[in-house]
């Protein structure tokens, strides 16, 4: 089945430079394995073509049912040098959230 | 020793929630108050303004801030450390003296850390070979040399702690990382050693979630966030600190927000990287290890967090002037609203050329549509208005000024059902970009000054 992350995670986002970070946040325990599973790094840096100019590296914290993603080359030239309305990055983490995966899994979402 | 102590955070950002740190001094028992001032291009605001005027380069809101909540802070005993101090905590601490004898307070002690602005001595540094290079990019300072604006290095806990035992009430400092504002008064409460690495990681993690306001409390919460009450009276976090280690995130009753697992767990998240070595001058925390448990409404309890010893290096913060930007934006209507919007955008850029301007970049983004989400975003096929938002960037000035100058007429000369040009011509802005570095410690001396009066 196709499901949008929204309906698995809550994520906030922020900058450290030109790097962009979102914490993608599972909502239940039991979503933690699926997000671990489908969310790649290959896929979010596929999936932010044309925001992400550079690499994506992801990290786990499994106690806050949680991933890390570094945006690298995401903010155009980050602080005061980028032109971008969101140069902070604050808006990537729902950009994340509008991601759809596809999973073999059967989830319950309520 | 006191059984436990309540270190309230106050203020998250220059500019943040001016009722915060009056709310947490009234509305419920408080031992300490953090108030982090410190963006990375914030320095390089207030070596300016320093330079303008020597009385000035910190955090003016302190001022009125402190004749607000001085009286209440000095009848209950609540001390207050502030990174406020900027690149004049000097110049700061006389102006809250100055208050203090407008309320007729006698016998405040106010302690000063200095010493991290380092921009008078940068070439004494690297005459002793300290190098300062780029610690992201490698490249040498002689690139930026002459264009560096503020330098400073960001300071831990110790001095912080010092100026605590020789009774200070209120702490202004400089650059200052922003978690030891929050630990450090637990180092002097608890006396834990410098050494006891997972006591200082869970200060440090107890830092992380207060050194960014209502973010832990509510604020730009992602999950419900329809379901968090009142933010209209936000209550920021409170990180309520045992000798044994033990903490807890809470706020004050009666105040609007919420302190959740969910919460605490979007702030634990907020602009960290690699998550197993969150770096502070007194230890390296590794965020993987910690365990969140709602322990009662509002009230979250960490537990599990381990630390690593530090390194020998402290990290500086620097800033370099590096050219020019505007930005400007009209809206346009419907019908053909974002048609109109491209067609705008064309004729402008077409005149910036014929004119010969040079910039290192031209940003078109049509705001309501894709500056958020860019291509990810479903482009609807009628809109009722756009925003067209250009910016520009050069290193000539007077490009940037006259780019300024283009905006207004396209009213007039330009695609129909336009408006919004209400803030007059976009003036040029510079540039401060940001150049990180490490030095070693032992080159450095913080300095710390308690006085009365």
């Amino acid at each position: 089945m196709k499901i949008q992350l929204l309906q698995l995670c809550h994520a906030r986002s922020g900058d450290k430079g030109d790097t962009g970070n979102v914490g993608l946040i599972a909502l239940k325990p039991e979503f933690f394995p699926l997000i671990k599973k489908y969310v790649t790094a290959e896929r979010v840096k596929k999936y932010f073509e044309g925001i992400c100019l550079g690499k994506v590296e992801r990290y786990e914290l499994p106690n806050l049912n949680a991933l890390n993603f570094l945006l690298h080359n995401s903010l155009g030239g980050g602080g005061t040098v980028s032109l971008k309305n969101d140069a902070q990055g604050k808006t990537l983490s729902s950009a994340l959230l509008r991601m759809e995966i596809e999973v073999q899994e059967k989830i319950n979402i309520e | 020793m006191k059984d436990k102590i309540r270190i309230a955070s106050g203020q998250g950002f220059w500019g943040d929630l001016l009722s915060a740190p009056v709310d947490q001094v009234t509305k419920g028992p408080i031992d300490y108050m953090m108030m982090d001032y410190l963006a990375e291009v914030t320095m390089s605001i207030m070596q300016k303004q320093k330079m303008k005027d020597p009385t000035l380069g910190y955090a003016k809101d302190l001022i009125p801030l402190m004749e607000q909540i001085l009286p209440a802070c000095v009848e209950k005993n609540i001390k207050v450390i502030t990174n406020g101090g900027g690149v004049n905590p000097q110049a700061c601490r006389d102006a809250i003296f100055k208050v203090a004898g407008k309320l007729g307070i006698k016998g405040l002690k106010i302690g000063v850390v200095s010493g991290d602005n380092i921009l008078n001595c940068l070439d004494e540094l690297r005459q002793k070979g300290i190098d300062l290079k780029n610690m992201e990019t490698g490249e040498s300072l002689d690139a930026v040399r002459e264009r560096i604006v503020s330098a400073n290095i960001y300071f831990g806990a110790r001095p912080i702690v010092e100026a605590l035992r020789q009774g200070a009430q209120i702490i202004i400092t400089g650059r200052t990382t922003d978690t030891a504002l929050t630990y450090a008064p637990m180092i002097h409460e608890f006396g834990w050693s410098w050494n006891d690495w997972d006591k200082l990681a869970v200060g440090v993690v107890a830092g992380h979630i207060l050194e960014c306001g209502g973010q832990a409390s509510g604020g730009n919460f992602s999950a419900d966030w329809k379901a968090v009450p009142d933010l209209a009276h936000i209550g920021f976090p409170i990180a309520e600190a045992y000798p044994s280690g033990e903490m807890i995130i809470t706020k004050h009753e009666k105040t609007g927000g919420m302190v959740t697992v969910q919460t605490v767990s979007e702030q634990l998240l907020y602009e960290i990287g690699d998550p197993t070595n969150y770096i502070t001058p007194e230890c390296i925390a590794d965020f993987t290890t910690i365990k969140l448990e709602q322990s009662g409404k509002d009230r979250v309890k960490l537990s599990g967090v381990k630390g690593k010893p530090n390194t020998n290096l402290y990290k500086v913060s620097m800033s370099y002037s590096d050219g020019y930007t505007a930005i400007s934006t009209l809206t346009y209507a419907w019908p053909d609203a974002l048609e109109k919007a491209k067609k705008s955008d064309e004729i402008l850029r077409t005149r910036l050329a014929d004119l010969g301007l040079k910039f290192d970049e031209i940003r078109t983004e049509f705001l309501g549509l894709n500056s958020c989400h860019g291509l990810i975003a479903d482009m609807p096929n009628i809109i009722n208005e756009v925003v067209l938002r250009v910016g520009v960037r050069s290193h000539d000035y007077n490009a940037v000024e006259r780019f300024g100058k283009e905006i207004a007429p396209l009213i007039l000369t330009g695609p129909p059902a336009v408006t919004g040009f209400a803030g007059g011509r976009p003036k040029p802005s510079e540039v401060i970009a940001y150049w990180p570095a490490l030095i070693p410690k032992n080159a450095i001396n913080p300095q710390v000054v308690v006085t009365e009066v």
